[in-house]
């Protein structure tokens, strides 16, 4: 619930969706920081549905009509980013990436959020030997690297070689791993605080029971963090998802495209002058990134009332307001566990 | 400067100059939903020597201006107008100058001491760190750390901490909350400011260190001529320390007098009512009249014998006694008031009978129900018969829900109603207390305190319950909705007839209401009888001390009180 809100009718619907109601509020550099990573996300997603529109090539095509591509051949009018060591066109196999990336997101962040909220949600609520088992456990999978653990998963599911979704399935599988202790974490904080809160005693002084509890009154109140945490978990996700396919255990390029095989493949390109085959990856790994971070930070701020910037009262516009040295729970806990590549 | 901490031989008059003067004051805060103007337009002044209390029900702009007094507001915040310190106008001075005036002319008194204080340092440490702040050692130096100590033992003297020079070195949780708030006092007196604002300084306490720290206060003023801008919203309090008042609403200022003029001829209607709505001991009582305990003849529905609740202990200490040794009946149709301080284990022994905690011993039984083997299966069916009313109504609503699926969620767990029935129900009990039925389909945040406590009557009576809990229903009201929630609980228990334990800390407002009151104090329960005997003659000590601290809101009435209390303490 938007606590700022005190008067008038609930707002409709659509003013109270996650990204667009943060948008209505943002104001000076935290709308600009919002607007950069929106534009950055909104460009992906685009890229992602039109790709088969956009891609001049198939993503493992290695000839046409005229002929079969030529290796390394710098940025032209046939290949507008070149061609890689393989003779794969580098713009299609840049833009098909943006699908193999959404793909994985969408796949570990499904497989990872109903577990990890229904576990914290148990975990919380009932407390007792059964939280304590399963913080252990939180903790534990925490303790791994996670890009460590994401290799073992590929070589458990798919022996470290793969298809397209076996490709795909080790990786969400690695990364949803890593991601559900960290729904976990939230969901049960979330729900500990809610716990003691009186309108949950009050339900349970009418005798509601454990599940009436926890389904209608903690779950709708505790998942107010996800859009933030999914928000920056993508981003994360894409980053073990590159940083498989930079150590090879990717997806073979005959099955999809992946930015951080072709990073791989570029790296010995790079000494020989040709910089297009590692350029051009590398970057579009670096916009989404920043995109949907940008996304996630800006959102994180314009949660908190106290980091939010807002236009004063005499009509002035103070300078942006809220910095990230503050940061809400949520993040907090997401930032400690954070790891890069 | 120096500090003058030799005791000013004769009070000044409260007619030399101001030391404070408000002119045209004007607070706007930037909020997502517009601008909030906090403080339209407000003027007073300060004499030296004088206690001026500013009183308001909350949203008046009372805090907001006591804030602008020492340049406290937030970002957000704009402000204009003239708030003159000793001919500094801290709306408009530069930061360093106004660190300079802060401490030094003028400083403040938090409401809640425990979170005003530093849990890391001793108390000297941060007494000291305001003298340290500023230079006012000799030839502008600063103070060196010793001379600044010396001054903290000084000041904690001055407040009467027993043995300062040990007692400087102590940590805020060495002290218990009313020693908390004298420790925050001394370190606003260390610098001798001429001005001391002082926002609820005694709201946080129980009433009986309440009246310790309002008898400090007025010694600050007679002693070292101390000016006090009171800031507070129990008309006791203003009545016992104020000499002048200025009645706030909606960021105005309503009514500007003397305390005897205000509380004797009040002239404006808003003063009027909120006047009348504040609750007096002894008048208005629920059990005026009554001289054997009445409702005898039903059943008992609650029996606690020798019921004991303890809260178990870190490792290593022993368990907390929160209850002991407690009995007492409430029978059918009763309504039995629980008083007590913070502490005396009234809301523990509340949510026992609710089920909410459990007991470790003695007897409790519930509607014939033994709680001291609680099994929430087998308890479950009683519970529609036991409703409950919780403090804080802002936090008792799921922010999630309509207040009508609030309201009819005890309907659609314990019966199976049709969707139908339930909102025919549903807007039965909101008529019942004076809400319309349309209100079912707004969300908690779209109500009033008021309204939403209105509502979580209804919520507790939707099932007719025979027993119906209520823990501090009104202490998170301003006193005017405190008047009428009250006023409709007294109806409503006489329409439904249902047996209540009503909770609170506040004698005035038990007594309006219960028929029959029991006194906690420390896990005990060391008085019970008919109300207004139990207020109008107590017999034990300790009811004794808690009746006589309690300030009322009337000054002539109040001043002969202050020296009945200083007579039973043996001042």
């Amino acid at each position: 619930m938007n606590a700022t809100t005190v008067s008038g009718r609930k707002q409709p619907l659509i003013y109270r969706l996650p990204v667009i109601s943060h948008f209505r509020k943002s104001i000076g550099l935290q709308r600009g920081m919002l607007v950069t990573g929106l534009v950055l996300t909104i460009a992906f997603l685009l890229t992602t549905v039109l790709a088969p529109v956009i891609a001049p090539y198939g993503y493992s095509q290695l000839s046409d009509a005229s002929g079969t591509f030529p290796a390394q051949q710098a940025p032209s009018g046939n290949h507008i980013l070149g061609t890689t060591v393989g003779g794969y066109d580098v713009f299609s196999r840049v833009i098909w990436g943006s699908q193999t990336a959404v793909v994985v997101i969408v796949v570990a962040v499904a497989m990872s959020i109903f577990l990890g909220v229904a576990l914290g949600l148990l975990s919380g609520y009932f407390g007792g030997w059964l939280d304590r088992v399963l913080v252990v456990i939180a903790d534990a999978i925490y303790a791994f690297p996670s890009l460590l653990l994401a290799i073992v998963m590929s070589i458990v599911i798919s022996r470290g070689q793969s298809s397209f979704w076996g490709g795909i399935l080790a990786c969400s599988f690695a990364i949803a791993v890593v991601f559900v202790p960290q729904y976990f974490r939230v969901i049960r904080a979330e729900t500990i605080r809610l716990k003691a809160e009186p309108f949950v005693e009050s339900a349970k002084v009418v005798g509601a029971s454990s599940i009436r509890i926890m389904g209608r009154h903690i779950f709708k109140n505790a998942t107010r963090t996800l859009p933030l945490i999914f928000t920056l978990n993508a981003s994360e996700a894409i980053l073990t998802l590159a940083g498989l396919g930079f150590l090879g255990f990717g997806i073979e390029p005959s099955s999809a495209a992946e930015w951080g095989f072709d990073l791989n493949k570029a790296m010995a390109d790079a000494s020989s002058g040709i910089w297009w085959t590692g350029v051009f990856p590398g970057a579009a790994i670096v916009l989404t990134v920043l995109g949907l971070t940008l996304v996630g930070e800006s959102m994180n701020d314009l949660n908190d009332p106290r980091l939010r910037g807002r236009k004063s009262a005499g009509g002035k516009v103070p300078g942006g307001g809220g910095g990230s040295d503050a940061r809400t729970g949520a993040q907090a806990a997401l930032e400690a566990e954070a790891r890069t590549l | 400067m120096t500090i003058n901490i030799d005791p000013v031989p004769d009070r000044q008059q409260p007619t030399g100059r101001p030391v404070l003067v408000i002119d045209n004051l004007k607070v706007t805060f930037a909020t997502d939903g517009g601008d909030v103007y906090a403080v339209k337009d407000v003027s007073l002044d300060v004499k030296a020597g004088e206690v001026v209390a500013i009183v308001g029900e909350s949203g008046s702009g009372k805090t907001v201006t006591a804030k602008t007094i020492l340049g406290l507001l937030p970002e957000t915040a704009t402000s204009s107008g003239v708030v003159l310190i000793n001919g500094n106008n801290v709306v408009s001075v530069s930061a360093a100058k106004l660190r300079q005036i802060r401490g030094r002319d003028v400083a403040m008194v938090f409401q809640e001491p425990s979170t005003a204080l530093n849990p890391v340092f001793t108390v000297g440490w941060q007494i000291a760190e305001g003298i340290r702040a500023h230079a006012g050692g000799p030839g502008g130096k600063r103070v060196s750390a010793r001379d600044a100590k010396a001054r903290a033992i000084d000041a904690l003297r001055k407040v009467g901490i027993p043995d300062p020079e040990t007692r400087v070195n102590y940590y805020p949780h060495q002290f218990s909350g009313g020693q908390k708030q004298r420790v925050v006092i001394a370190a606003a007196l260390a610098l001798n400011p001429g001005l001391i604002v002082a926002d609820e300084p005694t709201t946080a306490l129980d009433v009986t260190v309440q009246a310790e720290i309002l008898e400090l206060l007025r010694d600050l003023r007679d002693k070292y001529g101390t000016s006090i801008v009171l800031i507070t919203h129990n008309m006791g309090v203003v009545a016992d320390l104020a000499d002048r008042v200025v009645v706030m609403y909606q960021g105005d200022v309503v009514e500007e007098a003397s305390v005897k003029t205000l509380f004797a001829e009040p002239r404006q209607d808003y003063t009027k009512k909120l006047l009348a709505a504040v609750p007096h001991l002894g008048r208005n009582s629920a059990s005026a009249g009554m001289t054997e305990r009445a409702h005898q003849g039903g059943k008992v529905l609650v029996e606690a014998k020798g019921l004991t609740i303890e809260y178990p202990g870190r490792l290593g200490s022993p368990a907390f006694k929160a209850v002991d040794g407690v009995s007492f009946t409430v029978s059918e149709g009763e309504v039995f008031g629980l008083v007590g301080e913070s502490g005396s284990g009234k809301t523990t022994i509340g949510r026992a009978i609710a089920g909410l905690n459990r007991t470790t011993g003695g007897s409790l039984s519930v509607l014939g129900y033994e709680m001291l083997n609680l099994k929430e299966r087998t308890f479950k069916p009683l519970r529609k018969d036991i409703g409950f009313v919780f403090q804080d109504p802002a936090a008792s609503f799921n922010p999630q829900l309509t207040i009508g699926d609030c309201v009819a969620e005890p309907l659609i767990i314990h019966t199976n109603p049709s969707p139908a029935q339930v909102r025919k129900r549903v807007g039965e009990l909101l008529e019942s207390v004076q809400l319309p039925a349309s209100y079912a389909d707004r969300f908690p945040h779209e109500l009033s305190g008021g309204q939403r406590q209105r509502a979580s009557l209804a919520r507790a009576l939707i099932l007719n319950p025979k027993l119906l809990i209520a823990d501090e229903p009104t202490s998170a009201l301003d006193v005017s909705v405190q008047a009428k929630v009250l006023e409709l609980f007294k109806e409503i228990q006489q329409e439904f007839g249902f047996a209540a334990l009503f909770i609170s800390h506040d004698l005035a407002v038990v007594d309006m209401l219960s028929h029959w009151v029991g006194v906690l104090y420390k896990g005990k329960l060391v008085e019970q009888g008919i109300g207004h005997h139990v207020m109008g003659a107590p017999r034990h000590d300790y009811t004794k001390r808690l009746i006589a601290s309690l300030p009322v809101p009337d000054p002539a009435e109040q001043a002969k009180r202050r020296e009945d209390h200083r007579a039973l303490l043996g001042i």
